[in-house]
């Protein structure tokens, strides 16, 4: 089955969420959103989508070639 | 009432970690990585709790007060995503080799895989010298801490004296399993108590929107960023989360995974668990600007206990005291515990021992080492200036400037041991030279550009390392042979026997 979200896209998924965290354009701007200033809500959400795109890479990108059976599984 | 919240805490504490000697192996593997069997909760909760300072919890709301919600986006978010990055490329890889050559601490990897005794010894010592004072402002922050929140009815050194007593009995008796117990008890407490002094203070003010309210009439500024941080500023300080891949204790909590696959939620949940710390300390400490307007330089980390004395006296204080200690203690613990691991398994028994240690003897000097690195640094916090506060922040920075040298471990075969050497020396160099450079200046970037020293001084290590290791001799075959398969990752995927292992780690 194709992997719906090959490995270099998630990759590029992490650097344009770096990029994103430089988020120049809510610097100056106070405005209360759902009663947060909206400079932190947006963080509130960068830290969702951070979560949501580990989800999808150790989803989709899990390096499976680390794991290594421990001694009694082995026996097993 | 809060002496007695504090006392009841400690009590539970000494339980638990006593509770956790009952699955006790008696190995030395067993007292310094737990014999690598924890799962996902356990593992999530003991890196989040390594990481998670008293700052989190004091420093955050204290940094807030002054600086407004851009301390979220400098600290918190871009830690986020960065921290459980590096457990995702590094962790789970440290992981891996740990298991399959047997190893149990950070020095021992990085002498086998640049095959370098004299790197050993030079990580050891920078290492250490960067752990140690951090250690120590632990020590000196509980005892602060406790005396200021029993409103001086705890000295700070009594505060200490106890803090040191039930730390030592918990990882001395119960190694990495207790500590790690202890810091799941830890890590629950300080959530919970953030989120009730939040949910407590925020229903008396009318919500969050009332509060948020509040301070936008009266402090508009600190619901933005302005120029109290610079763009250049929050981009360069995302390097510093970099220093969980070089942290020992980082390196002996990977260790303690049952499997490589225990690591995937706990890299999902991390950023959730420091959003769920942070922001309700960030929210409390811009609020506090409101009610205490006047709390001048580190007097503002003391603004979460004045809201707290104002909105909900009782027992909420006693709980913000067990979350301060926690947070305090389920760094703390961890750090003295890889420090004497170090001791034991770097020193003693390479050196002193060749490699051929029984498990007993393991044990005494593990628990002597772990018991000694405590006491001294309890000692020195009565003695040393207060200054040293300044050399644990910039702790950071050194580890996070190192961080090229785990990354070619890993990653590049033709990284040799003179790149490495020549990337500590850098290190070292640059670290001495920015931190005189600083003197007393807080906010010091480098000329005034916005920029860390820390971007400057990662930069440097790697060029080192790249330059350097080009220069030299390329690594020998068979040490790419054990490091190295196919992927250009790690090593074969052939599981070493028992025995292997052990000429493995006398190599």
């Amino acid at each position: 089955m194709k992997n719906a979200f090959p490995r270099w896209t998630l990759y590029a998924g992490l650097i344009v969420l770096y990029l994103l965290h430089n988020d120049l354009w809510y610097w100056n701007d106070g405005t209360l959103v759902l009663g947060l200033p909206i400079g932190l809500l947006y963080h509130f959400g960068f830290c969702i989508a951070a979560s949501l795109l580990l989800f999808l890479l150790v989803t989709y990108a899990w390096p499976k070639h680390l794991e290594v059976d421990s001694p009694e599984e082995t026996r097993q | 009432m809060t002496i007695t919240v504090i006392f009841v805490y400690l009590a539970l504490v000494l339980a638990v970690g006593t509770l956790s000697h009952k699955l006790f192996r008696g190995t030395g593997e067993d007292f310094f990585v737990a014999s690598r069997s924890f799962g996902t909760f356990l593992l999530l909760m003991s890196l989040f709790g390594a990481n998670m300072t008293a700052f989190a919890i004091l420093g955050a709301s204290g940094e807030a007060y002054h600086e407004g919600i851009g301390v979220f986006a400098l600290m918190a978010s871009s830690s986020a995503l960065i921290i459980p990055t590096v457990f995702y490329f590094v962790g789970t890889r440290i992981w891996s080799l740990g298991k399959r050559h047997g190893y149990l601490s950070q020095i021992q990897y990085f002498r086998q895989r640049y095959d370098s005794d004299f790197l050993g010894l030079a990580l050891f010592v920078v290492i250490t010298a960067l752990m140690i004072p951090y250690i120590l402002v632990g020590f000196m922050g509980s005892g602060i801490t406790l005396n200021q929140i029993t409103n001086g009815q705890l000295p700070a050194w009594l505060g200490g004296l106890i803090v040191c007593a039930v730390t030592l009995t918990y990882v001395t008796y119960g190694g990495m399993r207790g500590t790690v117990w202890v810091n799941t008890f830890q890590v629950l407490v300080f959530m919970t108590f953030g989120l009730a002094a939040f949910i407590v203070i925020f229903k008396k003010l009318g919500g969050v929107e009332n509060g948020m309210a509040m301070v936008a009439a009266k402090h508009p500024e600190l619901l933005i960023r302005g120029d109290k941080i610079q763009p250049l500023q929050l981009l360069s300080y995302t390097c510093i989360p970099l220093s969980v891949g070089m942290f020992p204790h980082m390196f002996l909590h990977w260790l303690t995974a049952k499997r490589a696959a225990t690591f995937r939620y706990t890299l999902v949940f991390y950023p959730l668990c420091i959003a769920l710390v942070w922001i309700p300390s960030v929210l409390l400490g811009v609020l506090g600007s409101v009610d205490f307007p006047d709390l001048k330089g580190p007097a503002a980390n003391s603004v979460l206990a004045n809201m707290i004395a104002l909105y909900a006296p009782g027992a909420l204080a006693g709980f913000l005291a067990a979350g301060v200690l926690s947070a305090i203690m389920n760094s703390m613990d961890s750090q003295a515990l890889a420090v004497g691991t170090m001791f034991t398994q770097d020193i003693v028994k390479h050196y002193g021992f060749h490699d051929r240690m029984t498990e007993k003897q393991q044990l005494l000097y593990g628990r002597l080492f772990v018991a000694a690195v405590i006491i001294i640094t309890f000692v020195l916090s009565l003695v040393v200036n207060r200054s040293i506060f300044k050399i644990s922040v910039w702790a950071f920075t050194g580890f996070a400037a190192m961080f090229p040298i785990v990354t070619a471990a890993i990653f590049w075969k033709r990284s040799t041991k003179y790149g490495a050497l020549a990337s500590v020396f850098s290190v070292v160099v640059l670290w001495i030279y920015f931190f005189i450079q600083a003197g007393d200046t807080p906010d010091y970037t480098v000329g005034g550009t916005g920029v860390m020293p820390v971007a400057v001084i990662l930069a440097a290590s790697a060029a080192a390392m790249i330059i350097v290791s080009l220069l030299t001799k390329p690594p020998k075959q068979e040490i790419l042979d054990k490091f190295f398969a196919g992927d250009g990752f790690i090593a074969s995927t052939k599981k070493l026997s028992e025995s292997e292992k052990i000429v493995a780690s006398r190599a």
